[in-house]
């Protein structure tokens, strides 16, 4: 689960982390009130769950708080499109005004669960501020990487390690260390899959200071924080996909026509692969889970139903815990409840495979049955409009 | 049950608060895995706990002395499986999964997971996979061909499991009735390249590999927790041509998993 700039600062501050002064603001008489008790100097910041908001003309630094005011009123109701949100983009309906800081240089930090490490992972470089993935690609020396054991924990050395391999001024040895420490402790308290600080800045004046910050929190431990509920934006997500959530199905919007309902995420992606192969594209991914019931499997085929842009729909059950028959009736259910207006192909196989069958040839719905994924992508294939 | 109805040894059943009772009218039922492998001597242990408490329930069972432990459940947080295999590094238990389907081996009549049993036929094909149901329609499409398994393995779909496609294929490489391996990878990590590496230079009997996920996009997660594209290494194109270059036969659609195999065990 993703959350915003302001809240993640919220976070690091709890933890003694040394962030920008400011605060969100929904309307703009909240921006120029901001703005006006930081003497109208501030930067003005679009909060969306994607990067590039700088390049993309998200983020400004004015010199008086009707300036704020003016650049707030482009942000606030409207959308923004970064390389990391598609071409719809994401709507900014907060922005954060924040008081300037005077930067001298500026680092990287982040904390990341590493499977290859199988440990998390602290990443620092003095290459901070810019896309850390091409600095990765291109100057992988410039990252120093420190691996913490899960049993014994982050270790002080670990953190001089880093202060002390990004060059830093003796006086911010230990700020540093310090701050480490605390960003750690947010990864672990909050369960995050992703604690990144980019940039961490030194000012002219020579503090530390988290000049942005990002916190990934681990969707399957989110039983155990009920806190973080609250911190969900649901606006800056695909209205299908918050359904699938809510759901408890996998789904992912795409930009094709050819629906597609698929038990398992690994036979999904092979749907999806195969749809490719016959020439068309899936508009979606989508898991209904391995013990999926009825009602799931009718709430994931009314999604799909709910897409404008599909044209036809592609179902792949390979019966195991979930039943082909139970898959069946959650197909009918979901029909019947609208009109169906795009051809279905059914490839069914496994548990009670002559039970779906039946059920599907019997519903009136206009279905064709096939037995292998090689059928499915010759039907596919044809029925391009 | 239906591992039962497989062959498959079944001794215990463990359910805290259930201890003395039996399950089915047949199998004992203890509150603590411990008290199960003292009675029983149980040496498998498949679990079934739901997330918040299958680290415990792994752990429980790997200082009970269990061998091979097989964990089905799905979205254990992640910090959780951190600790449990770094933990389990010093232990002699093997952990599959998690979110695994678990392992069978058709010539032997056993089952430790839930997998469909009827698909599988005996043989001398091995099948190594991160996926549930796309290791179903593997097997499916070899038994269709007349292709029998000698065992199935799903390492899980979560970006740290405790069994990875190395650990398989030495078990493999070692197995005397094991001749060829069938390999299904998918976006997200570098293990299809540890596998490659591992197949190039270690590897004698012939590898058929199919990779899901190229058409998946960057940055989005594909439903398991492991299948996500971040950096060039993560993509599909990587590991089909880092398993090519080990020597490997690549599956060209899912359709062709079966036939792949045939070709290449023929030859």
């Amino acid at each position: 689960m993703k959350i915003h700039e302001y809240q993640a600062k919220q976070i690091l501050a709890e933890y003694g982390i040394p962030t920008s002064k400011g605060s969100v603001a929904r309307t703009l008489s909240e921006v120029e009130e901001i703005a006006n008790t930081m003497d109208g100097k501030v930067v003005v910041k679009a909060q969306v769950h994607a990067g590039g908001r700088g390049a993309a003309g998200g983020v400004k630094l004015v010199n008086s708080a009707t300036e704020a005011k003016e650049f707030a009123e482009q942000l606030l109701g409207n959308k923004i499109i970064t390389h990391q949100t598609g071409p719809d983009g994401v709507p900014i309906n907060e922005v954060l005004v924040e008081e300037p800081s005077n930067v001298a240089k500026e680092y990287y930090l982040a904390i990341v669960v590493d499977s290859d490490a199988k440990s998390s992972v602290i990443m620092a470089s003095e290459s901070g501020g810019m896309d850390i993935e091409q600095v990765a690609a291109t100057s992988p020396e410039k990252i120093i990487r420190v691996a913490v054991d899960p049993i014994v924990g982050l270790q002080g050395y670990q953190c001089r390690q880093l202060a002390y391999g990004l060059n830093l001024p003796t006086e911010n040895i230990r700020p540093m260390t310090t701050l480490i420490e605390n960003l750690h402790k947010v990864f672990v308290a909050k369960d995050c899959s992703l604690a990144e600080i980019n940039p961490l800045a030194i000012t002219s004046e020579g503090q530390l200071i988290a000049l942005d910050a990002k916190l990934n929190l681990d969707d399957d431990s989110l039983f155990r924080h009920p806190e973080s509920a609250d911190l969900r934006d649901k606006e800056q997500e695909d209205p299908l996909e918050v359904e699938a959530i809510d759901a408890g199905i996998a789904y992912i919007k795409l930009d094709g026509d050819v629906g597609c309902m698929v038990n398992g995420a690994g036979l999904a992606m092979a749907t999806m692969d195969t749809i490719h192969l016959a020439d068309a594209m899936p508009a979606n991914f989508l898991d209904v889970g391995g013990g999926a019931s009825e009602e799931q499997v009718a709430q994931a085929f009314k999604l799909i139903l709910s897409d404008p842009n599909v044209k036809r729909i592609l179902v792949n059950i390979f019966g195991g815990i979930l039943r082909c028959d139970v898959a069946a009736r959650g197909i009918v259910e979901a029909c019947s409840s609208e009109e169906q207006t795009v051809p279905i192909v059914v490839r069914m196989l496994g548990t009670n495979v002559t039970e779906g069958k039946e059920i599907l040839e019997s519903s009136g719905l206009a279905v064709t049955l096939v037995d292998d994924m090689k059928q499915a992508a010759d039907i596919i294939k044809n029925s391009i409009a | 049950m239906r591992c039962m109805e497989y062959g498959t040894n079944l001794v215990a059943g463990v359910t805290p608060g259930r201890g003395g009772s039996l399950w089915e009218e047949k199998i004992p039922v203890f509150n603590t895995v411990q008290q199960a492998v003292d009675e029983t001597g149980a040496n498998t242990a498949l679990i079934f706990v739901p997330a918040p408490f299958a680290a415990d329930a792994i752990l429980e069972s790997t200082n009970a002395g269990i061998a091979t432990v097989a964990c089905i459940t799905e979205g254990i947080p992640v910090l959780d499986m951190v600790k449990v295999i770094r933990y389990m590094e010093e232990k002699s238990t093997t952990l599959i999964g998690p979110n695994c389907p678990g392992l069978i081996s058709p010539g032997e009549n056993c089952k430790v997971g839930i997998m469909p049993g009827n698909i599988h036929t005996p043989g001398r094909v091995g099948v190594v996979s991160r996926s549930g149901t796309l290791t179903y329609e593997a097997v499916n499409q070899l038994s269709e061909l007349g292709i029998g398994q000698s065992s199935c393995v799903g390492i899980g779909g979560d970006p740290l499991v405790g069994t990875s496609f190395v650990d398989v294929l030495k078990l493999f490489d070692q197995d005397q009735d094991t001749d060829a391996v069938v390999l299904i990878g998918e976006i997200g990590g570098t293990k299809e390249q540890e596998a490659a590496e591992y197949i190039k230079n270690h590897f004698s009997k012939p590898v058929i590999s199919l990779i899901v996920g190229s058409t998946a996009p960057p940055g989005r997660r594909m439903g398991h927790a492991g299948a996500i594209i971040t950096g060039n290494s993560a993509r599909a194109e990587d590991k089909i041509e880092a398993l090519r270059d080990a020597g490997a036969h690549i599956v060209p659609t899912p359709a062709d998993i079966g036939i792949t195999t045939q070709q290449a065990i023929s030859k």
